[in-house]
């Protein structure tokens, strides 16, 4: 850690009069067992690191970065940062962040456990996982991949501004895709476990998770069209979630794109519904003490008793908006400049149970997993039409599978249609918690 | 790139420990991208990836190591993890002798993108926004934003079979994306070009129609109506379409999911799995589309393959490790993201053949249903062939006639049953311009991808109206 700070130091120091400019250096390492069939087919380790090199002169931005901490290749690096900032358009907003006095979070999201797990204790949770889902259930033909990975990550961040943050963060999963059978049908189903340590991982879990999901679609036919209520499974809320932190971002409310332009202090959901994203809880998979510009990360109320309360921001959108940043940039590691996003969203939880929630809505469909998120779904429209598998629910509880239909409506009607948020909050991989989601008139194709 | 002498050296240590193939992948990678938005170029970057990725085989285990030190040293210690990994014990060295095979080029770039001046670059971005906020019905747009991305990615294979091959991959990519606003609320429409060529794509590139048609696809759907929901007949216009078959039959018919029986065409080469009019084609030397190289990341030459002929299933795509165990040859489609990844079955340029059925016609004989003129991506479930596909731009058909614009919505549909139901291909075949990016296994690589107008005798669509 000390040599990324240093050397992410070193290069922001390279900022020249009326420069500003911004290093950030990483590091991870993983590991990744894939078993097949009792055999390991394949095992990975391996480090990468590298360096993203932000310059902003004259009011114009330039970005480059390398998969390499060779002094030389950080030269040659920030050349061509300097160099691309000399062709944008200048904007008065740019300008890189700058110390708020907003203390971070105190985290721990390292476990000093995982770098002293041994090859071989991976291997046999990943065997071990394979074992229990092929004897979970008759049903199960085979386990297309059993899969156990970790990783290890470090960053620095610091400016010629006076930012300085580092972060480190560890993370593994065990994840399993059975593929069950019964006569000609075949269905596929994943159970998963993460955590920040191997004794986070929960095997049997896992395990159940695969069979249950795979098992229960078999004999699933396509029904009929309808209109019906959908209590989506935590983790499609979780996709939801992220789908629609999209549409809550400030760069593209102020660009434009975003369906909640000049809606703050609107209702636009039902009184039930409560979202915040909270880095700050140590819970949440995507918790940081800091975002990707090193400002600390902070709770933000996004919509509260479904009363939309403001967007998220980092340092350039907050600028031009006239508000302060959000703690909110993000970045895909070295390799971009940061942009805006959310990263542990959740929905305040409801009362019932999801066995509670489909009593009472007695008729409608219980949506296991989504398909063409990437496709179906226009956060700038609102248009959402996505492919679904699931069970139907009748007289309150589950009865048949089905498949190949899609589920459809707009990201503004579903908000308004919710009709139940579940009590089963959990944090699960990606910038959101999963959570039981009821929401009615939704239209159901099929045959 | 690398010298044969520190490739061999590498790869006697690979095998060190035992160990029954030893490969190294050196990549060295730049891009450099573009990207104008609310008006603004916003950003210009730059990148640069560098190192080698080292794979030892042992049985059926497969142990891999990558690393950006390319020095002998950095290569030994990547060599040894691997070997490692793998856990070879028989032990014994053994001397590699490399012997270079020259590959063919399909396509050879003219104007590599580092020697074209980054302001010609920028100056296209500029271009577009003018001409999308300037077409006709043009007050509407709202928004726009373009982008242009270029790489050049070296690559050098060597393997314990001593196989040596090296190739040079340029891709060009440009696209413009627009936002129009109306009393129905907002809308978006996109038009990009992509090909494995460099900076000379634009050569007689109607860069203001690109940004043109992004702006009139946005237009247009701000008069759309829901979608139909449910099963009904849908054409399908020439070129985009084609995510159709990467979707339906393209992944599984990747010999990874076929060793694993996690695909509905398992053990189904020789039989009818489509209607006679599909003859499907995967082809990594198709000249400069988007998925075309020289050599695949394994180093095997591409190759032309035919998948489904006159309905029958022909033959699958096969990467080193699956064709090894198959005793039979890759068929060129071992690829990976980068050298930090693993290879595995990808596709490249995938494409139906064209029928002989006039296009328009086939759209008359279509009393009522979709017609999808733009397709965005797919996602597709292998093991159970359910898989879904987005339209971008799509419109009611209505007595034979192509009428009202539809809002975005996903099909879908079951890949066999799909193929079964082509009842009409007509003669006009197109690439696909766009560029895709194929996703697997957290894996992304570029695909291309074709088709002529052909005609579904039903799908489900997934819209709202009823």
């Amino acid at each position: 850690m000390t040599r990324l700070l240093e050397l992410a130091t070193r290069v922001a120091g390279w900022a020249r009069d009326g420069e500003q400019v911004e290093a950030y250096v990483g590091r991870r390492s993983d590991t990744d067992v894939v078993i097949y069939g009792g055999e390991i087919e394949s095992l990975s380790s391996a480090t990468s690191e590298g360096v993203g090199i932000r310059v902003i002169a004259d009011g114009r931005q330039g970005f480059a970065y390398a998969g390499s901490l060779d002094l030389s290749v950080v030269e040659e690096t920030m050349a061509e940062a300097r160099d691309n900032a000399a062709f944008a358009t200048p904007d008065e907003y740019l300008g890189l962040a700058v110390p708020d006095g907003v203390a971070a979070a105190e985290l721990d999201l390292w476990c000093d456990d995982l770098a002293s797990f041994p090859a071989q204790a991976k291997i046999d949770l990943a065997l071990d996982l394979e074992r229990r889902v092929k004897a979970g259930d008759p049903r199960i033909r085979s386990v297309e991949s059993s899969n156990y990975g970790d990783g290890a990550s470090e960053s620095a961040v610091v400016t010629s501004t006076g930012m300085s943050a580092t972060a480190r963060r560890t993370g593994c999963h065990l994840s399993a895709y059975a593929l069950a059978g019964e006569g000609d049908g075949t269905q596929t189903g994943g159970g998963y476990s993460v955590g920040r340590g191997p004794a986070d991982l929960d095997v049997e879990e896992a395990a159940a998770d695969a069979v249950e999901r795979s098992t229960r679609l078999l004999g699933a036919r396509k029904p009929p069209s309808a209109r019906l209520t959908v209590v989506l499974d935590r983790r499609v809320t979780t996709t939801l979630l992220a789908v629609l932190s999209g549409t809550l971002n400030g760069e593209s409310v102020l660009k434009g794109r975003s369906l909640f332009a000049n809606r703050v202090g609107e209702q636009v959901a039902v009184d039930a519904l409560t979202l915040v994203d909270d880095p700050t809880n140590p819970d949440a998979y995507g918790a940081s003490p800091f975002d990707a510009e090193g400002l600390a990360c902070r709770r933000n109320e996004l919509i509260r008793d479904g009363v939309l309360q403001g967007f998220v921001y980092n340092t350039h959108a907050g600028r031009r908006a006239g508000v302060a940043s959000t703690g909110s940039a993000v970045r895909g590691g070295f390799k971009s400049a940061p942009g805006v996003g959310c990263r542990a969203l959740s929905l305040a939880p409801g009362p019932e149970s999801q066995a509670g929630i489909m009593a009472r809505v007695g008729d409608g469909l219980l949506v296991q997993g989504i398909s063409g998120v990437h496709s179906g779904v226009n956060p700038v429209s609102g248009d959402f039409s996505v492919g679904a598998e699931g069970l139907m629910i009748r007289d309150g509880v589950l009865a048949e599978p089905v498949r190949e239909i899609t589920i459809a409506s707009t990201i503004q009607r579903m908000l308004r249609d919710v009709v139940a948020v579940g009590n089963d909050l959990e944090w699960l991989p990606g910038a959101a918690a999963g959570v039981t989601l009821a929401i009615a008139d939704m239209s159901m194709s099929g045959a | 790139m690398l010298d044969p002498s520190v490739l061999q050296r590498a790869l006697g240590t690979a095998l060190a420990t035992g160990g029954d193939f030893a490969e190294v992948f050196v990549e060295d990678k730049r891009n450099s991208s573009a990207r104008l938005d609310d008006r603004k170029v916003e950003e210009l970057t730059s990148g640069r990836d560098r190192g080698a990725g080292i794979r030892v085989v042992v049985g059926d285990t497969t142990g891999f190591a990558h690393t950006s030190d390319l020095s002998d040293d950095g290569l030994r210690r990547a060599a040894e993890a691997a070997a490692a990994a793998a856990r070879g014990g028989g032990g014994g060295v053994r001397a590699v002798a490399l012997t270079a095979t020259p590959a063919r080029r399909p396509y050879q770039a003219r104007v590599r993108p580092e020697d074209v001046a980054k302001a010609k670059k920028v100056e296209l971005l500029l271009r577009a926004d003018d001409a999308a906020r300037s077409g006709p019905g043009a007050g509407a747009i709202k928004q726009v934003s373009a982008g242009y991305a270029d790489s050049c990615r070296r690559i050098q294979v060597a393997n314990s079979e001593g196989l040596l091959a090296s190739d040079e991959v340029v891709r060009t990519r440009f696209g413009v994306s627009a936002v129009a606003v109306g009393d129905t609320g907002m809308q978006t429409g996109y038009e990009g070009v992509a090909r494995t060529m460099g900076f000379e794509i634009f050569d007689g590139l109607d860069v203001d129609g690109v940004a043109g048609r992004a702006a009139a696809r946005a237009l247009a759907k701000l008069a759309a109506r829901p979608a139909p929901s449910g099963k009904v007949p849908v054409v399908i216009a020439a070129g985009r379409g084609a995510v159709l078959f990467h979707e339906a039959c393209g992944h599984g018919l990747e010999a990874d999911h076929i060793e694993k029986q996690s695909s509905v065409y398992h053990g189904r080469v020789g039989e009818m799995v489509a209607s006679p009019h599909v003859t499907l084609v995967d082809d990594g030397t198709m000249g400069s589309e988007w998925g075309a190289f020289a050599i695949d990341d394994e180093g095997r030459p591409a190759q032309r393959n035919v998948l489904i002929e006159n309905g029958m299933l022909t033959d699958y795509m096969w990467d080193l490790l699956r064709s090894r165990k198959a005793t039979r040859p890759s068929s060129g489609n071992g690829r990976r993201q980068s050298y930090q990844d693993l290879p595995m079955v990808r596709m490249t340029n995938t494409y139906l053949l064209g029928g002989t059925e006039d296009p328009d016609e086939i759209v008359r004989q279509t009393p009522h249903g979709v017609y999808v003129a733009s397709m965005g991506g797919g996602q597709v479930t292998p093991a159970t062939g359910d898989f879904v596909f987005g339209m971008t731009e799509a419109y009611l058909i209505e007595n034979g006639e192509i009428t009202l614009p539809l809002r975005d919505a996903n099909l879908i549909g079951n890949g066999p049953e799909v193929l079964r139901n082509i009842d009409a291909v007509a003669g006009d075949f197109a690439m696909a311009t766009g560029g895709g990016m194929c996703g697997k296994n957290g894996q992304s690589v570029p695909v291309g991808m074709g088709q002529p107008t052909l005609r579904i005798t039903g799908v489900t669509v997934g819209g709202t109206a009823r």
